[in-house]
């Protein structure tokens, strides 16, 4: 077990290398640069010199290796620099917005979580049946449908409930404060998208629980179970359960962490600043600092996700924890 | 008063090409602590047969049709199900075919004997482990303590297999029934197997259904048999009759498709011809007809009860057990 989790901690850094050599490369690829959009952004015409200036004031007229070694030295002591387009610093910008995506993605993962699973089992006990159909109809129905549309309709129905309830219409603040500060405010915020986000989340966790738990269900152990006479409770949680969860765990580590960077959509609709949206700015202002960061954010992320259900893993089954 | 009482059982499998009658109307009894063996090829209904006493047919696709299980002066198929867990496990214990796949992979074998014996005892923790390690002696593993702190990938299949009997014992019970109990193991661990269910079934005065296609664990181990073929009872008896005196030609098939060491080793092997029929569409005659050797027209419109054919009580459901009386002693 000790062995297990020193490698997979160890393997942690040339992930962490290779991503950001990707990201560096990647943004690099791109025609143009941040500074011709800088210049060039009003549709004003700039001299050769002004662009020659900006690069060296940026750094960026460098050889890429140099470059290269200033960012992962930069890395290495948390300096992430200052944003190419902002002139902020790179953490500031990144601080800013990540407790809101955080957020969102926690919360959302918790309603996936809660929901998932127990429809999930429900569903597959009572395959078939009217209760099952009904599940699949939701969760198929969470799939298909683009996540903004269902913000979109939060929105509206929230806004026409409370008129229909209150006399006026209610409509959640749009300026974030932290759950510190005022909780309830910050929820009225969050809720909706976590929501919207955690409905499709937990439709895709609900179908893998399901039909895990089909597969289970039909295991040589389960009739063992029966066969001692055991109570369907205590067959479902104990012998079940710990089994149908393995392959639904990989499937909530991997969501939680495309939450984190890729909430663009989600974050428009409901006019959040969070790390999607940044995200999306920084690349179109080809920021390289600024992306770069956010890339090694995310992965960073990712890789933690990955980290975490490796762990449950070890910790659901025992063979694992032996290799 | 026979232990169990089966009598007239049918279970069918509703597929998408018709109605599997697997077992057709099968009855047999076992006395206390007595071995009976149920001897057929695959898909003859002997495992379902077996399942079917303890209701562990999964329905849908399969379900028990018709007949009566007697046990205890109960009749199990007419128990609540809550009334039927207790029979499981607690009166009836059962060992599966796959030691492999037959323990959760996820749970201490501890944990696996100790829940049948909170489930059937309401024992407290301590006591139940101290069982369990008691249990796993009597089976024949050693260094219990840290036995039952492992997971069934630390076992060998035969160690699994000594776990599987370890929990049908736990609770006292008055039956096993053993489906196919060593057929997924060595060879050599599978006499050690067998060796040790006959000594704890006679030792605990336990009664034992054990469930094979193996005619050599039939003669060894069990004190009657019941032969099987599509869904039915073909012959019954004594062990030893039945070995040496076959009167179902499917019976007399079997033992000469089978090596003997007995016989010189050039003699050829005798297989059975043909496939075994198809359970959706059973006529009125004789299954085994299409396969037999001593067919007659009568096989195909009649079919042949179960009648007694000797003195001891051996039955056989045959229209020519008389001429094969003589034809078996030849061979």
């Amino acid at each position: 077990m000790y062995r297990y989790l020193v490698n997979r901690i160890l393997l942690v850094f040339p992930t962490l290398f290779g991503a950001a050599a990707l990201v560096f490369a990647l943004m690099r690829l791109i025609p143009g640069d941040v500074c011709l959009v800088r210049l060039g952004s009003g549709g004003t015409s700039f001299s050769e010199q002004a662009l020659q200036a900006c690069h060296a004031e940026l750094g960026i007229d460098r050889p890429w290796l140099v470059q290269f070694g200033q960012f992962l030295w930069g890395m290495l002591h948390f300096d992430f620099g200052i944003s190419m387009w902002s002139g902020k610093p790179v953490v500031d910008e990144i601080a800013s917005r990540f407790p809101i995506s955080l957020e969102v993605a926690l919360i959302a993962t918790a309603i996936a979580v809660v929901l998932a699973i127990p429809l999930g089992t429900i569903s597959a006990l009572k395959q078939n049946t009217w209760i099952d159909l009904l599940v699949r109809t939701v969760s198929i129905a969470g799939i298909a449908t683009p996540s903004f549309w269902i913000g979109i309709m939060a929105i509206l129905i929230v806004l026409d409930l409370t008129q229909w309830i209150g006399g006026h219409p209610w409509m959640p603040p749009i300026d974030y404060v932290s759950l510190w500060k005022d909780p309830i405010r910050n929820l009225s915020i969050v809720a909706l998208p976590a929501l919207t986000v955690g409905y499709r989340y937990s439709a895709v966790s609900m179908r893998m629980t399901r039909s895990a738990m089909l597969e289970v269900l039909r295991e040589d152990y389960i009739r063992t179970a029966r066969a001692k006479g055991l109570l369907e409770k205590i067959i479902i949680n104990r012998h079940a359960l710990k089994n149908a969860l393995l392959p639904v765990i990989t499937v909530v580590g991997l969501e939680f962490a495309f939450l984190i960077g890729g909430l663009v959509v989600t974050e428009q609709v409901f006019n959040l600043n969070g790390i999607g949206r940044l995200m999306v700015l920084s690349v179109q202002n080809q920021d390289y600092t600024l992306t770069q960061a956010l890339v090694m954010v995310v992965v960073t992320i990712a890789i933690l996700a990955n980290l975490v259900v490796d762990l449950l893993y070890a910790w659901l089954d025992p063979r694992i924890r032996l290799k | 008063m026979p232990l169990l009482d089966v009598k007239n059982l049918h279970t069918e499998f509703r597929t998408g090409v018709g109605v599997v009658h697997a077992v057709d109307g099968i009855s047999y009894t076992v006395e206390p602590g007595e071995t009976v063996a149920i001897v057929g090829e695959s898909g003859s209904g002997k495992s379902v047969g077996a399942l079917s006493l303890l209701r562990l047919i999964p329905d849908p696709p399969g379900r028990i049709t018709g007949g009566e299980v007697w046990f205890g002066g109960r009749n199990l198929l007419r128990l609540s199900d809550a009334e039927m867990r207790e029979v499981r496990g607690g009166e009836i214990g059962m060992v599966f075919q796959e030691p492999m796949t037959s323990l959760n992979p996820v749970l201490t074998i501890g944990r696996q004997i100790t829940e049948t014996l909170e489930r059937h005892r309401g024992a407290d923790r301590a006591e139940c482990e101290r069982r369990a390690a008691e249990l796993l002696g009597l089976v024949g593993i050693a260094d219990a303590p840290r036995r039952l702190k492992q997971y069934p990938h630390h076992l060998s299949g035969g160690m699994r297999q000594r776990v599987m009997i370890a929990i049908a014992l736990a609770c006292d019970p008055k039956l096993i029934i053993a489906d196919e109990p060593t057929t997924a193991l060595d060879v050599t661990i599978q006499a050690q197997i067998l060796e040790l269910m006959q000594r704890l079934t006679r030792q605990l005065g336990v009664a034992l259904i054990i469930i094979t296609h193996n005619l050599g664990v039939v003669a060894r181990y069990a004190d009657r048999v019941n032969v099987m073929y599509a869904g039915r009872i073909v012959e019954s008896g004594r062990a030893a009759a039945i070995y040496h005196e076959p009167r179902h030609p499917y019976t007399m098939a079997l033992l000469r498709s089978v090596p003997r060491l007995d016989r010189p080793r050039q003699a050829r092997l005798d297989p059975i011809e043909g496939q075994p029929p198809d359970l959706t569409r059973l006529d009125d005659g004789c299954a085994f007809r299409s396969r037999c050797r001593f067919a007659v027209e009568r096989c195909a419109s009649s079919r042949p009860p179960l009648a007694t054919v000797s003195a001891d009580g051996q039955r056989a459901a045959c229209w020519r057990s008389d001429a094969l009386a003589s034809a078996g002693r030849a061979a």
